[in-house]
């Protein structure tokens, strides 16, 4: 479970870095993707269409809203699956 | 080599002027047709004797896979859409009391959804290199309706909606959206109507003249390069003066 989760983080870390044009080592598994990353809202709409892709999941927009870190999104992931 | 345009009904009238004015300006263009395959070959032979690349693509807009299909042939082809232009439209006149649920369907279909499934399927990519031209072919009915044009004259304000919120959400990636709204163009859509009507329009425009395809080329053709890059959101008429 432990190993999984760390590898999903590292999959969304890889995900933030291409939607967000940054090195990996710029993203940390607390940095929030707004406030640290510089996401906006058109970054967060790619961010959550790669998510779906990536993941094989059907994302609302509501439900993300509250997610703010890269491990939030991993969160959120791990509890879409069940 | 040249940036890459996608001109939606590209086989004829201001569709094909607009494919011709952009391979002139060093563009490689792939026109989309759905039905005039000999129209479209010829097309596609008049682009390449400008020394550019070019596509003919059967399809109908209004199908989100034949959309999504065209524009992985031409990223297969060439790379991204770095131009976009809606044109593909069509029109069915009946005074508003005689028209019917079907038409009114299909003319949103291709003329609103069409514009709204091309859009969708290269902008991903323009905001992936944060350049892009979306430049949608309205009509100045849609600024000022029409008698028997209430399903086109729909259609063609929604593209105006659609242009401006577009504008909004993608200039952050450096991706400007238009819309031209042409009046009386000389072509085949236009060429049907009795020549009492036509003499009927010439009275009301200014310029005394219909407008020329090329005309509304040249416009697109200036939207689609980097010097107009300050200009957004905006509609642009080109109707010799008849919607003032």
């Amino acid at each position: 479970m432990l190993r999984r989760v760390s590898i999903m983080i590292e999959k969304v870390k890889e995900i933030l870095a291409e939607e967000l044009s940054l090195e990996l080592d710029e993203i940390n598994d607390d940095s929030d993707i707004r406030e640290d990353l510089g996401a906006d809202s058109l970054d967060m709409v790619q961010l959550v269409m790669s998510l779906e892709d990536e993941f094989d999941l059907e994302i609302e927009n509501e439900e993300i809203q509250s997610v703010t870190t890269v491990k939030g999104i991993v969160e959120f992931i791990n509890k879409k699956r069940g | 080599m040249g940036k890459i345009a996608f001109v939606t009904g590209g086989s004829r009238g201001i569709g094909k002027a607009i494919a011709i004015s952009l391979a002139k300006e060093g563009f490689r263009v792939a026109i989309n047709y759905r039905s005039k395959e000999k129209e479209a070959v010829a097309v596609k032979q008049e682009l390449e004797s400008f020394g550019q690349e070019a596509l003919a693509l059967q399809g109908n807009v209004a199908d989100s896979a034949d959309v999504a299909r065209m524009v992985s042939e031409i990223e297969g082809a060439w790379g991204p859409v770095d131009v976009l232009v809606n044109n593909a439209g069509i029109n069915k006149d009946n005074m508003f009391l005689r028209t019917k649920e079907e038409d009114v369907r299909n003319i949103l279909d291709v003329n609103l959804m069409g514009a709204f499934f091309c859009a969708q399927a290269v902008a991903k990519k323009m905001i992936k290199k944060r350049w892009g031209r979306i430049i949608n072919i309205s009509s100045v009915v849609g600024l000022t309706g029409n008698v028997g044009q209430m399903a086109y004259s729909a259609s063609k304000a929604a593209i105006f909606g659609m242009t401006k919120t577009l504008a909004k959400e993608l200039s952050a990636r450096n991706i400007t959206v238009n819309a031209i709204a042409p009046g009386f163009i000389e072509t085949e859509m236009t060429s049907g109507l009795s020549e009492s009507v036509q003499e009927a329009i010439l009275g009301q425009i200014p310029l005394k003249r219909f407008g020329q395809p090329e005309e509304v080329g040249a416009l697109v053709a200036y939207l689609a390069n980097e010097e107009s890059g300050y200009i957004t959101g905006q509609t642009i008429v080109i109707d010799g003066g008849m919607s003032l």
